[in-house]
């Protein structure tokens, strides 16, 4: 018997402005890994994350997380939520926004200046937020979610415009916490991230195409690149939906 | 509703107007200005100013208050935060009394400048306590902002939300009673007064100048508070956990 999923999505339906975003998908995401949710832009990534942490409305199927159904009120401390856009105060330092979200977490103020430092902001913590740069300013947004080490991270494209560098630091981070127990769901349209995921869910145009591990995704598709192997799975999804 | 999350909310609310000491200068100084404006406009009729002097001063905290909070409310819809904080364990109320809290303070420092300058300065005399107005001044701002806050979910943009002043506070204020008596006006138009807000904390002031606190103030105070409540409840909800 394998551990209770993360997150269990069935059936889900979400309808926006009288378009099916979502055709009544379904997807597991065990606990402990890092799965990257894969896919181009608009292809309903956002709106299957805010579905799981509950700020999204839905038409019908369900949502579990953590064993509970999605938005629960048990579950606001413990999922933590990064949405595309940083949502952060630009008229605060780093600091002040990470200390308000802290005390209304009831997060110990010393998180603070950890969660700064794991996003590799120290430079910066006395900086108003208005003033910095986009890839900065999404640092400080994925601190806030760090602030109370929730159980499951729900991250919408995190590394977006990050340095090279920092990116491979933030995926080494996503590593350890999953390592330490922690569930990532990890979203980007950039597929050389795949690869840091220990499980991939490839995403087009509202319907999962694939839930593999990068291994499994290579071996049936007989690509290297993951890139490549993404392309052969739309293309046999395809043929098939058009049988 | 969580002690903690509610004052950590004011003063974060604090801490952005400190962030922006313009703002915080034309709160407090706007209105005392303007006050001494007024008082030389009716340089010819001393006994107008003594009339309105004191509800004028007792309104402009509502009408700050409640452009202010309309604005910070759309922000805080737009970029996101909302969202954020109602994915978070923060109860509607520790959200809508943390800016009552930060507002209400503003509008107390406000209330207090603007009424020393008219006591102390022009001479302004009222036949009730000075601080009765105070007090009705901050009980105005707070309906202000309550009303600011309700007002912010139908804006999509701050152009849109800076027009809400002219749709719904100028009308309560030509229909109040403080430029012209209510009895003069059409017939529909006292009836509209008669649901307004505005009118009751306009009445209140009045009072306060011609007779004192008395019951009378004290019901026209209870039904702003009254407003205030509903606005809020209104106000709460507008703030969806779950969004189209």
């Amino acid at each position: 018997m394998a551990a209770e999923p993360a997150i269990a999505v069935r059936d889900l339906l979400v309808r926006r402005g009288g378009v099916d975003v979502l055709h009544r998908i379904g997807l597991e995401v065990s606990a402990g890994t890092v799965t990257g949710l894969l896919g181009p832009s608009g292809c309903g990534k956002s709106t299957l994350m805010r579905a799981i942490v509950g700020v999204q409305i839905v038409a019908s199927g369900t949502v579990t997380v953590l064993g509970e159904p999605a938005g629960s009120r048990s579950l606001r401390a413990r999922v933590g939520y990064v949405t595309q856009a940083p949502s952060v105060y630009g008229d605060l330092s780093v600091r002040e926004n990470l200390r308000y979200f802290a005390a209304v977490l009831g997060t110990p103020p010393e998180r603070v200046d950890a969660v700064i430092a794991t996003v590799g902001m120290d430079a910066f913590a006395g900086r108003v937020v208005g003033s910095l740069s986009g890839g900065q300013r999404a640092r400080v947004s994925l601190a806030t979610a760090l602030l109370n080490e929730p159980p499951l991270l729900v991250l919408d494209e995190p590394t977006v415009g990050l340095d090279p560098l920092l990116r491979r630091d933030l995926w080494e981070t996503f590593a350890g916490l999953a390592e330490a127990g922690t569930t990532l769901l990890v979203s980007s349209h950039v597929m050389d991230e795949a690869d840091r995921c220990s499980h991939l869910l490839l995403m087009r145009d509202g319907h999962i195409l694939a839930a593999q591990t990068p291994e499994e995704l290579r071996g049936e598709t007989g690509e290297d690149d993951l890139g490549e192997a993404f392309v052969r799975t739309i293309e046999r999804w395809e043929t098939e939906a058009a049988r | 509703m969580s002690l903690r999350i509610t004052t950590a909310t004011a003063a974060r609310v604090m801490l952005q107007l400190r962030r922006d000491p313009r703002t915080i200068a034309m709160l407090l100084l706007v209105p005392c200005l303007l006050e001494v404006l007024l008082y030389y406009v009716l340089d010819g009729q001393p006994l107008v100013f003594q009339r309105i002097g004191a509800p004028l001063l007792g309104i402009f905290p509502f009408i700050s208050m409640f452009l202010v909070t309309a604005i910070t409310m759309l922000r805080e819809r737009t970029t996101g935060t909302l969202e954020r904080l109602m994915s978070m364990p923060l109860g509607k109320l520790d959200l809508l009394c943390g800016y009552g809290i930060a507002f209400g303070m503003v509008a107390a420092v406000q209330a207090a400048l603007t009424a020393g300058v008219a006591f102390g300065l022009l001479d302004l005399q009222v036949a009730g306590s000075e601080w009765a107005v105070a007090g009705l001044a901050i009980a105005n701002a707070i309906l202000g902002m309550a009303l600011g806050l309700f007002v912010s979910a139908f804006a999509q943009t701050e152009f849109q939300a800076v027009q809400f002043m002219p749709a719904i506070v100028i009308p309560q204020l030509l229909l109040c009673g403080l430029l012209v008596s209510r009895d003069d006006m059409a017939g529909f138009l006292q009836v509209v007064a008669a649901v307004l807000p505005l009118t009751y904390a306009y009445d209140g002031l009045e009072r306060v100048t011609t007779t004192g606190f008395d019951s009378t103030a004290l019901r026209d105070l209870i039904v702003v508070i009254g407003a205030t409540l509903l606005a809020l409840a209104l106000g709460a909800t507008t703030l969806r956990r779950r969004t189209p």
